[in-house]
């Protein structure tokens, strides 16, 4: 530890004083290696207070506070809550006296343990911190301990804590954290603390206020739009109609002529308009002519690219990813046979805060303040554009207006941005800030994919074969994340979820063919699950229902032996929604469920016809991820993911027109669910001793299968591709 | 051209550009941040002030049209029904990302300051204007009715 810490030390001559105005402040390390162990858990945090630092993620403070330095970004997923709360289950520490605040960017300190980079995804914030977290706050009790047993002559054994008290009962005593913070800045950092039985967390498990609920809900907390420097330029950035076409020549005297337009300059990725403030930098932009080489553009339609997704989609086509049986013999021996091709669109992720960040260079020493899912990532691309090494760049890693997998790029292409801007600008402070059409239009959609799925049953209604293949651009290939997430020729991200079934088939195929395309397309959101859950849940819903069976029992009798949580989270939601089928009136009941991430989810919905689109009353929605380390959190995100999904599912896609140019811009053409279509969510979490798993996304899969399930029974209509209100068709 | 008006109970004048929307002159020249930019079209609800007492989107809203309006922004919209908001709003753990949340809590306060027992619809049809792409809607529902109950107790 004693290195990493003292790797901070450097900075404080360097750092900007007052970086982050209303925030609480960086922690800043002071001592240097070789000093002595006892020095080595202090540290002066910027408001010049000495405080506690037992390791790299826990501070005490002489005030009682106790501050968590949190190594994933908070998107809205709530890693400043569930990482704090398993600090303080271990401390001891009362939840009031708790803070949480952005970990600096340090990847030997604050890597994601599941990706070697500091870095948040794949909804593994909370599942890959679970003991990393627990060991940073038991070490902080242990030094506490430790100071009240010296302070009070008495031995550790018998000292407890409560509710950020420590006590003992023998002599009477008993001292706050911040009062025995000096002294326990003297004790032994301890290694390999004892953690505590799970079966005697009180923390864990219970209700508690996220960290950031009040300063969210005051207007207090800060963006990296909110940051504001001395003498900062706001630049608006003008980028091409179509994916891959470049600048020929731009006219930039009509723009020159907006007041307080103080630069245009060509970068790589468009053309950036340099101003005082964010008015006039978009005044200028609208002011630009530019003149566009699209000869190696993208300049087919999105119905075009679906054609030739299509094409692709033949028996037998694609590379095999897994299977058993003979699926040909199956198919050609069923006693009768199904097909259906799915169709999903490119999806934008919209998060509220469009991609922004803001630059400072002086001197060749660089800050840059970004909601960054992928920080170490980020800082390399910003040294490597500007020609500093990556120590003299620093990622300050902000709250962001959400992200569903947006601000995490294989190619970190909003700071290079955000750099070149910079570089073009020369020294000085820049704001950039992508409109909603920047954002909208600026590609990394979740790829439109196609599947088509065949199978067979025999003449009781049993399915003997289950064909899938899979068409799709690989997120993954050609990517600087190739190499770590492509083997053998197969990027999983373009079919998760249709492989490893819970389900068992006598005979099973799964085929993937790449489709290429010039859109650049990204992870959204549960990423393969958003599109394999649907096709797999419906397609198979229209097989049970072929084959005389109930929709909930006929995928318990397909379920796997060594599947057991799935099954369990089936039973337990068809229980909720006391489920005897789809029913028969103006209401009908859906159900699907989808295991991603590590957690499984199972969903009935209840549906009704408002004027031809599904209104959505009810939804149930069983969970398992584990230990519920903050079953509120869990919660909300299994609605904020039901949400996300129906709404995508009713009313989102992203297409282009026959010269290749996205027609949605904004929220008006690119409707998102309001609040008068949010169903009530009643939501229950397995209870579990395994380790947890994510939430950020597993709640989004089954919702829009169970949908459409209940859909089918409603109006017979098999929706196959989406959304449901298609206005491009 | 110079424009005076008050935001959050204070006078301010402005010399901008007589077209730049009210959400920037908040944020770029005065220093108020938790005002958010989400769509720039009036379509998202994130920018949402109260001007002269009701909610208004401050992004299409012009300076020029400010001559000696009131403002309040989220730093300092005040009265029961703005605290009743914002603690149901805590207490409900409402916030997800949060970005939208302001605008959340300025139109559900001026539902409240307008109907102080809304119904159901009533809400629906006050807040379908704002979007939470987080869809923390299941508990903006919530946190309006609970603070509507507070409100009267």
């Amino acid at each position: 530890m004693l290195p990493h810490i003292a790797k901070a030390a450097p900075r404080v001559a360097t750092t900007r004083r007052g970086f982050l105005a209303g925030a609480t402040g960086l922690v800043i390390a002071t001592h240097l290696p070789g000093k002595s162990r006892a020095q080595a858990a202090r540290v002066v945090t910027e408001d010049g207070t000495t405080q506690l630092a037992p390791n790299a993620f826990v501070r005490v403070a002489p005030d009682n506070t106790v501050t968590v330095l949190v190594k994933h970004i908070e998107i809205g997923q709530g890693a400043n809550t569930g990482l704090p709360v398993l600090v303080a289950e271990e401390m001891d520490a009362d939840w009031s006296q708790v803070r949480a605040e952005a970990a600096p960017e340090d990847v030997t300190l604050y890597k994601n343990l599941a990706f070697g980079i500091q870095g948040t995804g794949g909804s593994t914030g909370l599942s890959n911190s679970y003991m990393q977290m627990r060991e940073a706050g038991a070490a902080a009790r242990a030094m506490l301990v430790d100071a009240a047993g010296r302070r009070w002559g008495v031995p550790a054994t018998e000292i407890t804590v409560s509710k950020g008290v420590v006590s003992h009962e023998r002599s009477g005593n008993s001292a706050t954290f911040g009062e025995l913070a000096e002294e326990a800045m003297e004790s032994e950092i301890p290694v390999g603390v004892q953690l505590k039985d799970p079966a005697d967390f009180t923390l864990v498990g219970t209700k508690v206020t996220r960290t950031d609920s009040a300063a969210k809900s005051t207007g207090q907390a800060t963006f990296a739009l909110d940051i504001y420097r001395d003498g900062m330029k706001t630049v608006a950035l003008l980028h091409p109609p179509q994916f891959g076409a470049t600048v020929v020549t731009v006219d930039d005297s009509a723009a020159m002529q907006v007041a307080g337009v103080r630069q245009v300059a060509q970068v790589p990725s468009g053309v950036a308009v340099i101003a005082d403030n964010t008015f006039a930098a978009l005044k200028g932009r609208d002011a630009l002519s530019v003149e566009w080489d699209t000869s190696s553009a993208e300049t087919r339609s999105s119905a075009q690219i679906a054609e030739a997704f299509r094409a692709q989609a033949q028996p037998g086509a694609g590379t095999q990813v897994e299977g058993n049986g003979n699926i040909d013999d199956a198919l050609a021996g069923a006693d009768r046979t199904f097909e259906a091709e799915y169709l999903f669109p490119y999806l934008a992720h919209a998060s509220m805060e469009p991609l922004d960040g803001v630059i400072e260079v002086k001197d060749g020493e660089v800050d840059a303040w970004i909601g960054s899912q992928f920080p170490t990532a980020d800082n390399q691309t910003i040294a490597g554009v500007l020609g500093v090494s990556p120590e003299q760049v620093r990622v300050h890693t902000m709250f962001a207006g959400g992200s569903f997998g947006r601000r995490a790029t294989q190619g970190s292409h909003f700071a290079a941005e955000l750099a070149n801007v910079a570089k073009a600008g020369g020294d000085g402070a820049y704001k950039l800030m992508w409109t909603r059409e920047n954002d909208m239009r600026g590609g990394y959609y979740r790829p439109l994919t196609v599947h088509k799925l065949r199978a067979g049953l025999d003449a009781e209604g049993n399915i003997t074969g289950w064909d899938n293949l899979v068409v799709n651009q690989s997120i993954m290939m050609g990517t600087p994340m190739e190499a770590m997430a492509v083997q053998n020729g197969l990027d999983p991200t373009s079919y998760e979820g249709s492989n490893d079934l819970p389900y068992g088939f006598p005979a099973h195929r799964l085929s993937w063919a790449r489709g290429e395309a010039g859109v650049p397309v990204l992870w959204w959101r549960s990423v393969g699950h958003t599109h394999t859950a649907y096709a797999v849940e419906t397609f198979l819903d229209e097989l049970l229902e072929a084959g005389g069976k109930d929709a909930v029992e006929g995928r318990l009798a397909l379920m796997k032996d060594e599947r057991p949580r799935d099954a369990a989270v089936l039973r337990r939601v068809a229980e909720m929604a006391d489920w005897s089928g789809p029913g028969t009136g103006d209401t009908r009941f859906g159900v699907a469920y989808a295991r991603s991430f590590g957690s499984y989810v199972a969903q009935i919905a209840e549906v009704e016809d408002r004027n031809g689109v599904p209104h959505v009353r009810r939804v149930w929605c069983a969970v398992d991820c584990g230990v519920a380390v903050t079953p509120d959190v869990i919660a909300a995100q299994m609605e904020g993911g039901i949400g996300y999904g129906l709404g995508h599912a009713l009313y989102s896609q992203i297409t282009l027109d026959d010269t290749g140019r996205v027609r949605e811009s904004n929220f008006d053409t690119y409707r998102s669910l309001r609040l008068s279509e949010m169903p009530q969510i009643e939501v229950s979490i397995m209870d579990s001793t395994a380790n947890p798993t994510g939430v950020g996304e597993p709640g989004l899969p089954p919702i829009a299968p169970a949908v459409a399930n209940a859909w089918r029974s409603l109006t017979g209509v098999s929706r196959r591709d989406l959304p449901f209100v298609n206005r491009m068709s | 051209m110079s424009t005076t008006f008050t935001v959050n109970g204070r006078e301010v004048t402005v010399d901008a550009d007589p077209d730049t929307p009210l959400l920037w002159v908040l944020r770029d020249e005065l220093g108020l941040t938790g005002t958010k930019f989400g769509c720039g079209i009036a379509a998202c609800g994130a920018c949402t002030v109260m001007l002269d007492g009701m909610s208004r989107r401050s992004c299409v809203t012009p300076l020029s049209t400010l001559d000696g309006a009131r403002v309040e922004t989220i730093e300092g919209v005040t009265g029961p029904e703005a605290e009743v908001v914002q603690a149901a709003w805590v207490d409900i753990n409402v916030p997800q990302c949060g970005y939208c949340q302001s605008g959340q809590v300025m139109a559900a306060t001026s539902l409240l300051q307008m109907i102080p027992k809304p119904t159901d619809e009533e809400i629906d049809n006050a807040m379908a204007g704002n979007i939470c792409r987080c869809a923390t809607y299941v508990r903006i529902r919530q946190a309006i009715r609970q603070a509507s109950d507070n409100l009267e107790a």
